[in-house]
Order: structure tokens, then sequence, then C-alpha cells
């Protein structure tokens, strides 16, 4: 589905993303951790080709990023950055609508209605549809655009740290949204998260990434080891069982 | 399905998309029409709806209204409709509510431009003249956004002030020029905004304002989604830099065609799109046909004050428009900090 080839990205000189090398199959939860700094929201935004890497190439669905139209792109592939300070003050279902924009051009349809229908109530916002964005909290306003991106409708979805902002009961609902869309409907999902218990919990594979590199991947079972984590972390943790769930406890 | 009521701050009741909002675009063509009618029968001649059906349709009054009034209002509301749009694009895409083509170079490099037509080929006819103008406000707004990138924002107040500081410089260039060339007193004739002097055969080149109009509201949704930002846009299928590049030369087009006709006007592209941002949004596709109504209203509003303050004179808009836009800009600017940028 997505195929990583060789990356590199640079700032300044610095590598950020060195020979990363990474392929995605078809459907399935993929959490993306490590420490700040490790590179993670470099990654998905070369994968959502809002940045172009230096060297090496990303593939997805066989389409070559760099060289495929946006608007085709688009319709397959929806990315939720980290950081939504989206400065104009657009209604929630606005904003939800313009998601459809791929695929209506500005000419919704009942498809489209449905699809922002549904994101809405999926993320429980249909109290919040018509207020604006600048009117909502954090966490609001991080449903808003997560709303967006399930609206986009496509095959794969990038989200930069979705978590950030939410409460309990949000993140979980989230997490288990975007699992469910992962394993129900065949969706390619990649996460950046913070908490290890979260994506161990959740997620199908993980991707550890530190200094700019791929450290390991794998299932949570093989990647929850109390002294490869306190390595990375660069800080004590262990990992114990606990109603039948590895949990790291730093 | 019947939809929750959403529970609404209490401070925040006007700016929600409720009733109120719902209201305005009938009210704002309701506004228009008002305006443009009293634009048609208010001034130093006598002409009223009575006196035009006692000629029958020939006599002094009928040559007043169709060789004076009528292309006055017309022309009054296509630069108001044109400069409110011109001032809503750029606050999208610059993604500033602050700017305006007067506080980011745009005007004064047009102005600019058509000194040095008037210097350097007096002859041009009047569209080769505006596609002068407009060539030079986009470079003029190009070096904006250049400088803009350089200088590291601090605060959305940095934003204009890079631009009144850009225009400041570049309108001492044409000043200096019209100084040494002895264009100065002709320069301020023409730049001061004046309807007065519209007549018929000397404003439909604002015309093409109403195309603008039209090119704009057909790609409403990407310059709206393009004023979400570059990653947005990209997200979303959106050639950001196509969609900002064509906003840019209607923003030059639209300026440029007012300004060869009726010379500046001042503030209206700030102060119209501010209002329907706080009352509407700022989704383009629902705003455009409010902002140029209500820039069309608020335009000929000031022009009809002019003509009756100081009967049997006229106050030019600059000066009308001057005093309603500083007041309005002060009382958005209280009303705006939670959300400068
Ligand atoms: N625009 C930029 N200019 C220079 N350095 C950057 C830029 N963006 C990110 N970096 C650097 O790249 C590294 C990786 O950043 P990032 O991918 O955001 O990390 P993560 O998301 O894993 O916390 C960091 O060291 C960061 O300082
Ligand atoms: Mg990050």
């Amino acid at each position: 589905m997505i195929e990583i080839d060789a990356v590199e990205r640079r700032y300044d000189g610095v590598a950020v993303l060195s020979e990363v090398t990474l392929s995605l199959p078809k459907g399935g939860l993929t959490a993306i951790i490590g420490p700040n700094g490790a590179g993670k929201s470099t990654l998905l935004s070369v994968m959502g080709r809002l940045q172009k890497p230096d060297a090496g190439r990303v593939t997805l669905q066989g389409l070559e990023l760099s060289r495929a139209s946006g608007r085709e792109v688009a319709k397959k592939l929806a990315l939720l950055r980290q950081d939504n300070h989206t400065a104009a003050r657009l209604t929630v279902r606005d904003l939800v609508g313009f998601g459809r924009y791929p695929h209506s051009r500005g000419n919704p349809g009942p498809e489209d209605h449905a699809q922002v229908t549904r994101a809405l109530a999926t993320l429980g916002l249909e109290p919040l549809a018509d207020r604006f964005l600048d009117q909502l909290s954090g966490g609001q306003r991080q449903r808003a655009h997560i709303a967006m991106v399930l609206a986009q409708d496509t095959d794969c979805i990038l989200l930069d740290e979705p978590l950030n902002n939410l409460d309990i009961s949000h993140a979980v609902r989230i997490i288990t949204l975007v699992r469910d869309a992962a394993r129900q409907m065949g969706k390619t999902v990649v996460v950046v998260l913070h908490d290890i218990n979260m994506a161990a919990a959740h997620c199908d594979r993980i991707v550890v990434m530190k200094g700019g590199r791929v450290l390991r991947h794998g299932t949570p079972a093989e990647l929850m080891q109390a002294e490869f984590l306190s390595e990375v972390y660069e800080t004590p943790i262990t990992v114990h069982e606990l109603a039948g769930r590895l949990v790291a406890v730093y | 399905m019947p939809q929750p009521r959403s529970p609404r701050p209490r401070h925040a009741s006007l700016l929600q998309p409720g009733p109120v909002a719902r209201l305005l675009f009938p009210f704002a063509v309701l506004l228009t029409l008002a305006m443009g009618v009293a634009s048609l029968f208010v001034g130093v001649s006598h002409v009223s709806p009575s006196l035009i059906w006692a000629e029958g349709g020939s006599g002094p009054a009928t040559e007043v209204l169709f060789t004076s009034r009528l292309p006055r209002t017309l022309a009054l509301a296509l630069a108001g409709a044109g400069l409110a749009l011109a001032g809503l694009v750029l606050q999208v895409l610059v993604r500033n509510r602050f700017v305006e083509p007067s506080t980011v170079g745009t005007t004064e490099s047009a102005s600019l431009g058509i000194l040095l037509v008037m210097l350097l080929a007096p002859g041009l006819p009047l569209p080769a003249r505006m596609a002068v103008a407009a060539a030079f406000g986009l470079a003029g707004t190009a070096l904006f956004l250049l400088v803009l990138r350089a200088v590291p924002q601090r605060s959305a107040l940095m934003v204009p002030l890079i631009g009144l500081l850009l225009s400041g410089v570049i309108g001492a260039v044409t000043t200096f020029i019209a100084y040494r060339t002895d264009m100065l007193q002709s320069l301020g004739a023409w730049s001061t905004g004046d309807f007065s002097v519209v007549l018929q055969g000397r404003y439909e080149l604002l015309w093409i304002v109403a195309g603008l109009v039209l090119v704009t509201a057909l790609f409403a949704d990407q310059i709206t989604v393009a004023g979400l930002g570059r990653d947005m846009a990209i997200g979303l299928g959106v050639n950001h830099r196509a969609i900002r590049a064509l906003g840019l030369v209607l923003v030059a087009l639209l300026s440029a065609a007012v300004i060869v006709t009726v010379g500046i006007v001042p503030f209206l592209g700030l102060v119209v799109p501010n209002v329907v941002s706080l009352l509407k949004g700022d989704n383009l596709r629902r705003t455009l046909p409010l902002v140029c109504l209500s820039g069309a209203a608020l335009v000929m509003a000031c022009d009809i004050v002019g003509r009756l303050v100081v009967r049997p004179y006229e106050m030019p808009i600059g000066l009308t428009m001057g005093i309603v836009g500083s007041a309005a800009f002060l009382w958005l600017l209280t009303r705006r900090r939670a959300n400068v940028a």
C-alpha cells in the first residue's frame, strides 16, 4: 500500500530522516512512536507529500507521490497535521464539508452530505456543527479536524498525534474508531502516538523511531520489551502484563 | 433528523450562525437597492421619479438621470463591490484580517504605474492604463509577500505594519517622481477617490469588476481552502500556489479597475470583509455575495452623505469613507483581539 524507500530529509544540512525504508501493507493500524524530535512528524509529512524527500521516494498504491496529481492523491490519502491552528472562521460543518472537496470539487451531492453527517456523528460533533472553529476548545477543534479527515474517506489516513488535547473518553473513542476503520473497512491508518500503552493496546504494528531512523518495527508483543524501550526513551521503563495487555510503566 | 440546539456562549449570540446571520443576505440586498435608488435621486439638480414622469422620458431631469446619476450610481456600486472583494480575497490568502489593497502596497504600486503611464505614454487608452496599473499592483503585492516571508512574524499586527511601511516607500517614490515632473497636482487630483466626475462614457471600464466577481465566485471554494494554509490545501488536492497567484491577480485587477476610473477609496477593503467575517464567518462561498453587496451599499451611503452634508458642494468619498472606516476599524480592533490572525 505505502512503500517508503530509502527516504532522506535534511534541514539546513542536518539529517532529520536517514535511510527510512518501510513497507506498510493494506489495512491495519500502525503506530509510530519515539521521543521528541525523532522525525515522526517529518516522516508523516513526507508520506503525505507536504514535504519532498531529499532522497528516496514514497509510493502509494504504486503511485509515486512526487509525480502524482495532487487531486488524485487527495482521493486516496488524508492527513492530519500535529498542530491545526486553522485561523479561518469556518463552522465545524463547513470544515468537515471541505474534507469532501477532493471528491465533490465544490458540487456536493447526496453521498458527500451523507459522509459529512456520518463524520460529524462519529465524532459526537452534532451539537457543535454550526459553531465557528474559534468558539471551540482545543479538544473540540481537534475532533473537528479528525472528522474532516474521516469525511475525506480515503484508503490511507495519516494522523499526527490525533489524541493531543483529548480527554480519556474521546481519546479511547477515536483510537477505537480508527482501529475499526482499519480492521473492518480495510483502511491503512498510520498514527503518531505519544502514549506507548495506547499504541500497544490498539495498534497492529508499531514503528519505533529515534534520531531520524526507524529503529525497529513489528507487532506490539515484539516491541514491548523493557530493555528496548528504556534505551529508546533513555528512561527506566518496565513492562508488565495487566488485564491481558502489555503495559509499560515509567 | 432534529438537530440538538448548540449551547451558545452568552457573549457571542450575534456572532453565531443563527437567525441574525440568516437574515443578513436579504437585508443586504434591500439595503443595496435602497441606496441605489437614493443615489439616483439625491443631488444638486432636482431629479425625482415624478419629474421624470412629467417630462415623459426626455427633458433636463431625464438627461441628468441617464448621463450623470445612473453612471455615478453604477460606478459606486461596482467600485464598492470590487474593493470589498479585493480586501476579502487578500485577507483570506494572506491569512491576516488587517490587510487590504492599500495596506500591502497594491494600491500605491498601481498609482506609480499610472503616473508612469501619464508621463511616458499619455495617449494610452483607459484599458491599457488599467493593465499597466494592475501589473504594477501585482508586482507591489508580490514584493510585499517576499518581504513578509523574510521577516519573522511575531504578531498579526506585524503584517499590516510591514505593508504600510512598504506602501509608504512606494508612495514616496511616486510623490518624488511627480514632484520632479510637475505632476504633483494632477497626481493628487486623480488619486483621491471622487465619484462626482463620473459621467456616461467614463466609468464603463468598471464593468470589468462584475466579470472579476464572477471569476472569484467560480474559485470561491478553492480560495477558501487555500486560506486554510498550504498543508491543508495540498491535503485536499488544491493547487495552493496556483490559487494564491490567481487570487493576487484578481486583487490587482480589481484595485486597478477602481483606481483608474475613480481613484483611491480607503478602508473599504478592510472594514467590509471584517464585519462580514465576524457575522458570517470565512467560507467564501457564503460570504462573497454579502461582501460585494455590503461594499456597494457602504460606498453608495458614504457618497450620498458626502452629497448632502455640504450642499451644494460635495465632500469627496475619501473623506466620508475615512471617517466611517477608521471608526469601524477601531471597533474591529477591540472586537478582534482574541482571534487576530
Ligand atoms: N522546519 C524545520 N526546520 C529545521 N528543523 C526542523 C524543522 N522541522 C523539524 N525540524 C527538526 O527535525 C527534527 C524532527 O522533527 P519532527 O519530525 O517534528 O519530530 P517529532 O515529530 O518526532 O517530534 C527535530 O530535531 C526538529 O528540530
Ligand atoms: Mg511531531
